[in-house]
């Protein structure tokens, strides 16, 4: 069936449209900026020019002066309030307005609060700010130099830019594979810093009562329960007085896990007037000071014999954090997930040390769908693999098949130790070389490449790590990894199912109302999901990680179990039988041996709310509540060919094929399943070939808007091909994984290693991302280019 | 300063400043918050309206130059007749994830249906390719222009030429 035909509502997983659509293509949503309260102010920050300077004072009294401003609040004035600093979801702190001094360009250094957003903006320029500024760090690679500016002076006893040294994997044993090894093929490569950049900027409406003393904060946050711990952390407010709405939110990837100081800001402001107050940054403002990604410096190694068999992987990184250590992830964590880099092959060994440091860039560095740095440990072993095959004058798909876990392999554990559900990685791969006709398209190569034409084809396999987490293992500042579901039916069997994690555009309304159904024959129809209001939901850690499917799904999946066991015991009572006696089809209770004798899910509810006898002991009703801790992550997978097109004149790249086989698990709605790997496909092209934020010299950012920071549109996507295999998860109640970030995690390595074979003939063994058509140039002259700085 | 802008239909008589965008004149003073606001460069395309009857990147419009215009929106897409082909299309079609580019991408693909009832993949392409989306990676935003053209039975189509192209890439 294709999407295009007209679908009755599943009765459980299927294709349906989706619940919330009807709402969006009117323009119905209610994103954050769409919310207004009456008497609302509006805030605007102001921001660092600097990337790294003193800040020797700052005279507000002009904007004070203003007669539409109603506030200004600077540093000095939130430590009054010992809120001018903030911690992390890293274990390190973060100026909420900078008061010694700035460490990046768009740091936040004031806040003001007027009658409209114009002249909030007008304010900011009334702002008088004297700067004395000092030598930057821009290059993460000279960021522990001796002589390096050390920009954290706030620590006490700092004396350098180290954050941290983080390492996974047996050293020795690695060591000793390598020194057995017929070939070692060595790489430096960069996963530069890029930005999720979802189409909603941004922001919040914090509104405090001043009566009630309750704080309501409609706000874009992907974890609206952990944000609501947080601010009663930070704030001392207490948690009950706290509501965190986070209503329609548009994109997350991300970007919206994290606190920012403008959310702070726009809390202090209402507290400080009595009013609400909306503060929605601009566009520059979120590409220069919210959460960007990656920005890893790695260097690879691996080890193989004569033959293609891969015996080890060692892999040393320099990981740039930024000013402030703000990456989103679990706490015993530090470099995320990294720890999976051995990717999806068999190997003897393998090692990686994560250096962490500070330079003078905004703060983040776990974010834009990479599954908590999946993303760059793919993208490390994906191009060495390929590297390796270059070195061994080997097919890069061959060289995979050679070496892919083999299906009775699992449940695998890693040489970093970390334990794959289920797989059948040789037949993904299979069905994405035959989709992709890949014999055909090395034919086409050859012919084209006598022709002297450019053409390569790109081949990438995957292992994500999606669910965080096992609570004993996983938490995030001490709020362990679990996520809770509560379902209440109706008396006349329709159902409100409430969830702790939060759309951004994933389709939850649909998907969790797809999985009671499936549980208890109610239509999706007939069930509400509530979710992203802390007063009207259970607590759980929100949606990023591909988390809500796996943790979420599971809860729900299990809340929907035990309403059916209440029902049992109800229509046991109706049915005048031992509820031993009883069996389930979807939708009913049944006597054994007797079909005819049943009862609906729908006739249970009403008689679990009338005034039949029920057992001793049995209360009335069906509604049920879970938390779910799951025993281990899923492992998505999935093989990705592409295809590329190089103008050997201009060294423009035109992708003009991608086939993406997916392996997600059991898929509960195919459509939404599809959508999602259709948007990380565009991510993988995008930072493949386009995106990227650059610094110069002086730390000036150079991809502050959409002129600068380039974004794929409709001509740099081809129509994307699909397959899938179903591999479900022993462990997660319906077997199915995530999806989320899955192509964002392994279309990088496909497109790049496309680029790279297409410009064999010119000796190119790598190149960093983005392949812009400069860079590609360079790369073919022998003169690649160093793609995070501006200095050529 | 006084305009009168007619928004699908209704007219509306307000005192702005000069200075004020037409997407916060949309979204402000008249509560129509589906235009939606993504960059400050017309690069993102969230923010497309019809001025007359042309698509316009609302952010980079002043709402004094849309005295005694014409404006339509999203809003306005959905008649006594029921929807548009184009918001069911992108129903039928998952052309949305998160929503946020939908209502700029809903009024650039009515207007290519209106000059093209029979566009091909391309042409689609081409017509959205002002406008960015995070979340579909565009396949299911091409399907869904093609269901709207399939089903679409409202709009007298016009042909299109190179000079309203030409106006449209301004």
């Amino acid at each position: 069936m294709t999407t295009t035909e007209r679908h009755a509502t599943p009765m459980g997983y299927g294709r349906m449209p989706r619940k919330e659509d009807p709402r969006f293509i009117r323009g119905r949503g209610t994103y954050v900026d769409d919310v207004t309260l009456p008497g609302m102010l509006h805030g605007a920050v102001l921001r660092s020019p600097y990337a790294h300077a003193k800040i020797l004072s700052i005279d507000v009294s002009a904007a004070k002066a203003h007669p539409k401003v109603r506030a200004v609040i600077t540093g000095a004035d939130l430590a009054g309030l010992d809120l001018a600093w903030m911690p992390t979801l890293s274990h390190d702190v973060q100026a909420v307005l900078a008061t010694d001094k700035v460490r990046f360009q768009g740091q936040e250094v004031a806040f003001v609060v007027a009658e409209d957003r114009y002249s909030a903006r007008d304010a900011l320029e009334l702002i008088d700010v004297d700067y004395d500024p000092l030598p930057p760090v821009v290059d993460a690679q000279r960021a522990l130099d001796p002589d390096a500016p050390v920009i954290r002076d706030d620590l006490a006893g700092r004396t350098d830019n180290h954050i941290f040294d983080w390492e996974s994997g047996e050293k020795a044993l690695t060591d000793e594979v390598f020194a057995r090894a017929d070939v070692v093929a060595v790489q430096d490569m960069l996963y530069p810093r890029v930005h999720p950049a979802p189409m909603e900027t941004c922001g919040a409406v914090a509104d405090m009562d001043t009566v009630t003393g309750k704080l309501t904060v409609w706000t874009t946050t992907q974890a609206p329960h952990a944000h609501r711990t947080i601010y009663a952390l930070v704030a001392g407010l207490p948690e009950h007085k706290i509501r965190i709405v986070s209503p329609d939110i548009g994109g997350g990837f991300g970007n919206k896990v994290g606190i920012y100081p403008g959310y702070v800001c726009a809390v202090v402001g209402s507290i400080l007037t009595g009013k609400p107050v909306k503060w929605v940054e601009d566009r520059s403002e979120n590409l220069m000071s919210t959460s960007f990604a990656r920005d890893y410096h790695m260097h690879g190694e691996i080890a193989a014999t004569r033959d293609g068999r891969i015996l080890g992987l060692r892999v040393r990184v320099l990981a740039d954090h930024g000013a402030f250590n703000g990456t989103a992830q679990p706490t015993k964590f530090p470099a995320g997930f990294f720890g999976v880099f051995t990717g999806s092959y068999d190997l003897e060994a393998a090692h990686c040390e994560v250096t962490g440091v500070y330079t003078n860039k905004a703060p983040g560095g776990v974010a834009y769908a990479c599954s908590f740095r999946i993303t760059e440990a793919v993208y490390l072993v994906e191009r060495m693999v390929d590297v390796l095959a270059y070195d061994l004058g080997m097919d890069p798909a061959e060289l995979r098949m050679r070496n892919l876990l083999r299906p009775e392999q699992f449940p695998y554990r890693t040489k970093t130790g970390w334990e794959y559900d289920s797989g059948d990685y040789p037949r993904a791969l299979r069905a994405a070389l035959e989709l992709a006709h890949y014999d055909n398209l090395r034919a086409e190569q050859a012919a084209k490449r006598e022709r002297e034409e450019l053409m390569g084809i790109g081949v990438a396999f995957f292992t994500e790590a999606v669910g965080a987490g096992p609570r004993k293992h996983m938490d995030i500042l001490g709020l362990g990894m679990a996520d809770g579901a509560e379902l209440r039916v109706h008396p006349t069997g329709k159902a409100v199912l409430r969830l702790s994690c939060q759309t951004q555009g994933q389709g939850h309304e649909t998907t969790f109302a797809q999985i009671v159904a499936e549980e208890l024959g109610i239509s999706p129809d007939d069930i509400d999901v509530v979710h992203g209001d802390t007063d009207q939901t259970p607590f759980g850690l929100g949606t990023y990680g591909s988390r809500s499917t796996p943790v979420s799904g599971a809860a729900t999946a299990v809340v929907a179990r035990k309403v059916r066991e209440r029902a049992r015991i109800v229509a046991s009572a109706m049915l005048e039988v031992s509820p031993d006696d009883l069996e389930w089809e979807k939708g009913r209770w049944f006597v054994r041996g007797d079909p005819e004798a049943g009862r609906t899910i729908q006739e249970i509810a009403l008689a679990a709310h009338s005034d039949l006898e029920l057992p001793e002991g049995i209360e009335g009703q069906l509604d049920a509540t879970c938390v779910y801790n799951p025993p281990n992550l899923t492992y998505p997978f999935g093989a990705y060919v592409c295809v590329v097109d190089v103008d050997a004149g201009t060294g423009q790249v035109k992708v003009r094929d991608f086939i993406a086989v997916d392996d997600c698990g059991v898929r509960i709605n195919p459509t939404i399943v599809e959508g999602q790997v259709h948007g990380g496909l565009a991510d993988g092209v995008g930072m493949a070939l386009l995106q990227v934020m650059a610094f110069d010299e002086d730390g000036n950012h150079l991809g502050g808007s959409f002129m600068d920071y380039l974004l794929p549109t409709a001509m740099e996507c081809p129509s994307w091909r699909l397959g899938e295999t179903v591999t479900p998860s022993p462990h997660h109640p319906i077997g199915a994984k995530g999806i989320g970030e899955s192509a964002t995690v392994g279309s990088p390595a496909a497109v790049v290693n496309a680029v790279l074979d297409a410009l064999r003939p010119y000796g190119v063994r790598h190149a960093d991302m983005p392949l812009t058509p400069a860079a590609v140039w360079r790369a073919a002259q022998g003169r690649p280019l160093r793609t995070d700085l501006a200095i050529t | 300063m006084e305009i009168t802008v007619t928004v699908n239909g209704r007219s509306y008589t307000r005192d702005v400043e000069p200075r004020l965008l037409l997407v916060h004149f949309l979204r402000d003073e008249l509560g129509l918050t589906g235009t939606h606001w993504g960059c400050d460069t017309s690069n993102c395309g969230a923010c497309v309206a019809w001025l007359d009857e042309v698509p316009v990147k609302s952010c980079t419009v002043l709402a004094v130059m849309a005295d005694g215009h014409r404006v339509s929106t999203v809003e306005g897409l959905e008649t006594a007749d029921g929807l548009d082909a184009v918001q069911r299309g992108f129903m039928e079609c998952h052309g949305l994830q998160c929503g946020f580019c939908t209502p700029g991408m809903l009024m650039t693909a009515r207007w290519l249906l209106d000059h093209d009832p029979a566009p091909s993949e391309e042409d689609i392409r081409e017509a959205v390719s002002g406008q960015l989306c995070r979340c579909t990676g565009y396949e299911n935003i091409v399907r869904s222009v093609r269901w709207a053209a399939e089903h679409d039975t409202g709009r007298a189509a016009e042909p299109i030429t190179e000079e309203v192209r030409a106006e449209v890439r301004k």
